[in-house]
């Protein structure tokens, strides 16, 4: 497998530091309440796991669909931040029309198919997916991300079982971020290594990856998809870590969890090492890296203008629309 | 000023006697009704002309309503308009035409459907008979409606016996109103379903008559909803027997004649003077005791029909009176005549089969009422005498039937023993 | 039109059958649909017939049947998932509801969910408590859905390649018990029933017996007998639940102004309760009589026979519900 170039990982980059703005933005918008509802699950943290995964998808051929922690997938396939942030809205100009909001983030074009509220329940489509690929050998892969907590109910085995027993081409990411929601890994799964379920299965094991390395992430994804375009399905369990809570109501992390979550922050924090390396590795690029970081801020801050700009759904048409194809 | 004929009870037009235009006197006779049980005269209630007849013969009307207007040659019949209907079972004040059966509340029970029509038709409801369940009016009930007339029949009371009715001896139903006319699909009131009607020459077919479904309705509506309790006792009725005589012979140039009924009835009465509590109506949630003792009595009339005449105040009406009133009462009965007064009112009702040889009987309560005493025939018995030897005695058994939602065991017992006591000692009956 | 005289069983068969070979994208999933030819014997020869690509038997793991088929309609096919007894789609209940049923709306239109789940339902002889269900009633609660329960071969045929070839997902319950019954079944390939269209099954004067599925059967049985007493029924089988079509249960109760509503399933919250809700709302001044819900009674099936069959519907209850009313 030939090396990232300069130019991919700098791509990589500005991926990450675009969700990380962006997530922070959304953070700060939820507390002044220009972002309502009761949900808002950020990616800040995750981000190698994510954009290393779409990194290694072949674009316009492999798919990818996630939980409702799916901002930052919707921002690394490409869709553009203000379509995004109008969604968190619930304005007319989000990609779900302000009826999905953040949980419900997709885009068809970019074979992005969708975040999923219920726990585990996009597994399964995820495998009807895959079948779909199978089916009409188009070679495409589907990339499913699972919360470690979702790895406890039995959409994760019913689903997995499936796509081994179909040898589906799909590669299921365990984003692993230690908390179910409140519950630790070691308080809710009898075994905590948690790729070791891929034997019951006939799924293979590709063990734990460090998802706050992207360099790793992106290498063990694409041979993932690779094995999975013609063999079938493959776990990894990729490490990381939630900056901000199970969700934006979620304050654990600033009290009972305060000193982990420096720890991870100081030691392990994706961009940060990320950053660090390019710089090491490549002159000069620290202007250009610098400069992805105010574009970044730049297009968020443009994105939330073009949100609050967006209207509101208002009409009866737009309540009652697309409840069913006519 | 034209005056208002109107009607003294239930009934059926059977004929004009006077005519749209001609002259009447006060106290002149216009129109005949048949009534539950009876032919009913309808006089005029003022000198003057017929200005307006309301009601075709052969069409019911209901107490109270305005068949008819009287007043000068010429004048507007206009006063009391169309007949006012109200809620109308029983005596209550004002004009009364509705016939429609009504919730415990009042509200007529009428589908949303037969409102409608009704609305659009600008009929009123209330003087429409309805034949749904319950007496609920339906749409066909509307439909076949004839504006102007009363109602094909007489609706329903609710189940709980709201509609103050006179009194009913072991079956013999006045002015209880029917239960709902019947259906082809669900037989109501009296009129079961047996299945397929038998026919050939070996049955002849027979119209229920009015009077005929009136006690059916009233006899199942006590049946099913009041739980009768039934005493008995027998009564030395020598005393009785021998004061009678005497009395009779004493009275004879007056034309009086006491009978046991008589007898029974003023005992009854004065019983129930120290037992107010069976002279007490039951209305579900609440007990009507009424001041006044009207004794109904139980005539059994030529045409296979029964009625109830009533004794007004027979607690405080001398024996003598209250015979000669029960005499004409029961005249007017079996000819089919009665006054309105003679047949509404009672209080409790007495039964009296004595002159049929019966050895014992029970009778069914009338609602509302809280008791019915069946007086059976005296009979020459073999007895016990005070000396312990065998002998022969008169002895009449009766039976008093308690509603037990009104009244218990014990009270019913107390009320015989005073009505025995009564009996036993009739010169108590003449105090 | 000619017919033929199938039982709904075959006349079932014969609509996938002819809509496998028409589009091929239609394939079947579901326990034991393949080489047991069917637990109902629906399916009996298709695996010989298709293959196992497009008749693909699958684990007891009904949260994955439903939700493959959602993921797999979404992404182009047009997936007959297949529960054994609908009993067994509670276990789905998510992937039929949260997911079948909201996708569409849920991005605003971005995906499709063309797919049909079928599932045999109804009580069955001593099938207990857990295997005795009729529960349309509940997959109609939620928009999004359609939901189609033939009564007669000849519905059964042209309802079920309706639903096939419909953009939305639609469960399709088939009574148990009228698999054998047989009735004339079109013989036109394109024979197709509209979604949400009812059908009276014998038109009449005074009282409107409303059902679908084995609610017919009764209610025919019933309106025979009834017209012995001169009561003349009408029968109107709505045939779906969703879409509900109210607009010929309206002008059939306007005609006749009494309803009896007849069904399999349980009273609380019911069918009937949402239709004697919908003509009391619309029909109100038509009303010439309380309406009357004939149902199983509300209590779980038990095994034992004589007190089974008193739980259950049947054509004497529908008849003394009609005179009760009359």
């Amino acid at each position: 497998m030939a090396a990232p170039t300069r130019e991919q990982q700098v791509e990589w980059y500005r991926q990450m530091v675009l969700i990380r703005e962006f997530e922070e933005a959304c953070y700060h918008l939820y507390a002044q309440k220009r972002i309502t509802g009761v949900y808002l699950h950020l990616y800040s943290g995750h981000e190698a796991v994510g954009v290393g995964a779409v990194a290694a998808m072949e674009r316009g051929k492999d798919h990818i669909i996630t939980a409702y922690r799916d901002h930052g997938v919707g921002l690394a396939v490409g869709v553009e931040a203000k379509y995004l942030m109008s969604e968190m809205m619930g304005r007319r100009d989000g990609v779900s029309g302000g009826k999905g909001g953040s949980m419900h983030l997709a885009s068809r074009e970019h074979n992005f198919w969708g975040g999923y509220a219920i726990v585990g329940g996009h597994l399964p489509l995820a495998t009807g997916i895959a079948l779909a690929n199978q089916y009409n050998q188009t070679g495409g892969v589907v990339i499913s991300f699972i919360g470690d907590g979702a790895t406890n109910n039995g959409y994760f085995h019913e689903s997995l079982n499936l796509s081994g027993v179909w040898k589906l081409p799909v590669v299921w990411i365990i984003e692993n971020n230690l908390y179910g929601m409140g519950t630790e890994i070691i308080r809710s799964a009898g075994n905590p290594i948690l790729h070791k379920r891929a034997a019951g299965y006939g799924v293979r094991d590709m063990e734990r990856v460090d998802g706050q390395n992207i360099l790793a992430m992106h290498a063990a994804v694409k041979e993932a998809i690779e094995y999975a375009r013609t063999e079938g399905p493959v776990l990894i369990e990729a490490m990381t870590y939630r900056y901000y809570g199970h969700g934006v109501s979620d304050k654990q992390y600033d009290t009972r969890l305060a000193d982990e979550l420096a720890q991870w922050k100081a030691e392990k924090d994706p961009i940060h090492l990320f950053r660090s390396k390019l710089v090491g590795r490549y002159k000069n690029i620290e202007l250009e890296l610098n400069r992805l970081d105010d574009d970044a801020k730049k297009q968020v801050a443009e994105a939330v203008e073009f949100a609050e700009a967006s209207p509101l759904p208002r009409t009866m048409d737009e309540l009652l629309s697309n409840i069913y194809v006519d | 000023m034209a005056h208002e004929v109107k009607l003294g009870m239930d009934g059926t037009l059977l004929n004009w006697l006077r005519g749209v235009g001609e002259a009447v006197k006060a106290g002149d006779i216009i129109a005949e009704f048949e009534a539950d049980k009876a032919t009913v005269e309808v006089t005029a209630p003022a000198d003057g002309v017929v200005l307006e007849v309301r009601l075709e013969v052969g069409t019911e009307a209901k107490e109270g309503a305005v068949i008819a207007m009287i007043g000068a040659a010429g004048e507007s019949a206009a006063p009391a308009a169309a007949p006012a209907p109200t809620n109308g079972h029983g005596h209550g004040p004002g004009p009364a035409v509705a016939v429609a059966a009504t919730t415990p509340e009042g509200k007529i029970k009428a589908s949303p459907l037969a409102r409608k029509i009704a609305e659009d038709r600008g009929i009123d409801l209330s003087q429409i008979v309805g034949t749904g369940p319950g007496g609920r009016i339906v749409k066909e009930d509307v439909e076949q409606f004839v504006p102007g007339t009363a109602a094909p029949a007489p609706a329903a009371p609710t189940p709980t016996p709201t509609a103050a009715a006179a009194p009913v001896a072991p079956a013999a139903p006045v002015a209880v109103p029917p239960t709902p006319t019947p259906t082809a699909a669900a037989p109501a009131g009296g009129r079961s379903s047996y299945g397929k009607l038998p026919e050939g020459d070996d049955v002849e077919i027979l119209e229920v008559s009015r009077m005929r479904r009136a006690i059916a309705d009233n006899t199942i509506l006590s049946k099913q909803m009041t739980p009768h309790f039934y005493i008995t006792m027998d009564i030395d009725v020598e005393p009785l027997l021998r004061l009678r005589e005497t009395l009779n012979t004493a009275l004879e140039k007056e034309g009086i004649k006491i009978s046991v009924n008589d007898m029974v009835v003023k005992a009854t009465a004065l019983a129930l003077r120290q037992f107010p509590n069976l002279n007490t109506h039951y209305y579900g949630d609440k007990l009507v005791r009424h001041k006044h003792i009207h004794i109904g009595i139980a005539v059994a009339l030529p045409n296979n029909g029964l009625m109830n005449v009533v004794a007004r105040d027979a607690d405080r009406t001398t024996l003598s009176v209250l015979a000669q009133h029960n005499k004409e009462m029961f005249a007017r009965a079996r000819e089919g005549k009665v006054k309105p007064e003679d047949i509404r009112g009672a209080t409790f009702t007495v039964s009296n089969l004595g002159p049929y040889d019966v050895e014992h009987f029970g009778a069914i309560i009338n609602p509302p009422e809280a008791g019915i005493l069946a007086v059976s025939s005296a009979r020459k018995v073999p007895v016990v005498l005070p000396d312990g030897t065998l002998g022969i005695g008169q002895r009449m058994k009766v039976t008093i039937s308690v509603d037990h939602r009104v009244s218990d065991g014990a009270e019913g017992a107390e009320f015989m023993r005073y009505c025995r006591q009564l009996l036993e000692q009739p010169m108590r009956l003449l105090v | 039109m000619a017919t033929k005289n199938l039982p709904m069983r075959e006349a079932l068969r014969k609509a996938l059958m002819e809509e496998m070979h028409r589009d091929q994208r239609v394939f079947i999933m579901g326990q034991e649909v393949g080489y047991w030819q069917g637990t109902h014997r629906v399916t009996r020869g298709f695996i010989e017939e298709f293959g196992e690509k497009r008749v693909r038997d699958t684990p007891i793991s009904e949260m994955a049947i439903g939700g493959a088929a959602v993921g797999a309609a979404m992404a182009g096919l047009r997936p007959i998932a297949e529960f054994m007894t609908i009993n067994f789609a509670f276990l789905a209940l998510d992937a039929i509801v949260n997911h079948a049923a909201k996708i569409h709306y849920m991005f605003d239109g971005m995906f499709k969910v063309p797919l049909v789940f079928r599932a045999a339902s109804g009580w069955g002889d001593q099938a207990t408590a857990s295997h005795s269900h009729a529960p349309e009633p509940i997959f109609a609660h939620f928009p999004g859905l359609y939901v189609g329960c033939p009564a007669t071969a000849g519905d059964a045929y042209g309802m079920l390649k309706t639903s096939i070839r419909d953009d939305n997902p639609v469960l399709f319950s088939e009574s148990i018990a009228l698999y054998a019954k047989p009735g004339p079944v079109p013989d036109d390939d394109n024979y197709l029933i509209p979604v949400g269209k009812a059908d009276i099954k014998r038109p009449g004067r005074h009282v409107s017996l409303i059902t679908y599925a084995r609610g017919l059967e009764w209610s025919l049985l019933a309106a025979k007998e009834l017209e012995k007493d001169g009561i003349d029924c009408e029968v109107v089988d709505l045939r779906w639940l969703r879409p509900l079509d109210t607009a010929l249960v309206f002008e059939s109760f306007k005609k006749t102004g009494r309803a009896v509503i007849v069904e399999e399933s349980l009273p609380f919250y019911s069918f009937g309760s949402e239709l004697a809700a919908q003509i009391q709302e619309h029909c109100f001044d038509y009303m010439d009589a309380p309406i009357k819900r004939v149902s199983s009674l509300d209590v779980p099936l038990p095994y034992s026979r004589h007190i089974e069959l008193m739980a259950l519907p049947n054509a004497e209850k529908v008849v003394a519900a009609v005179k009760e009313i009359l």
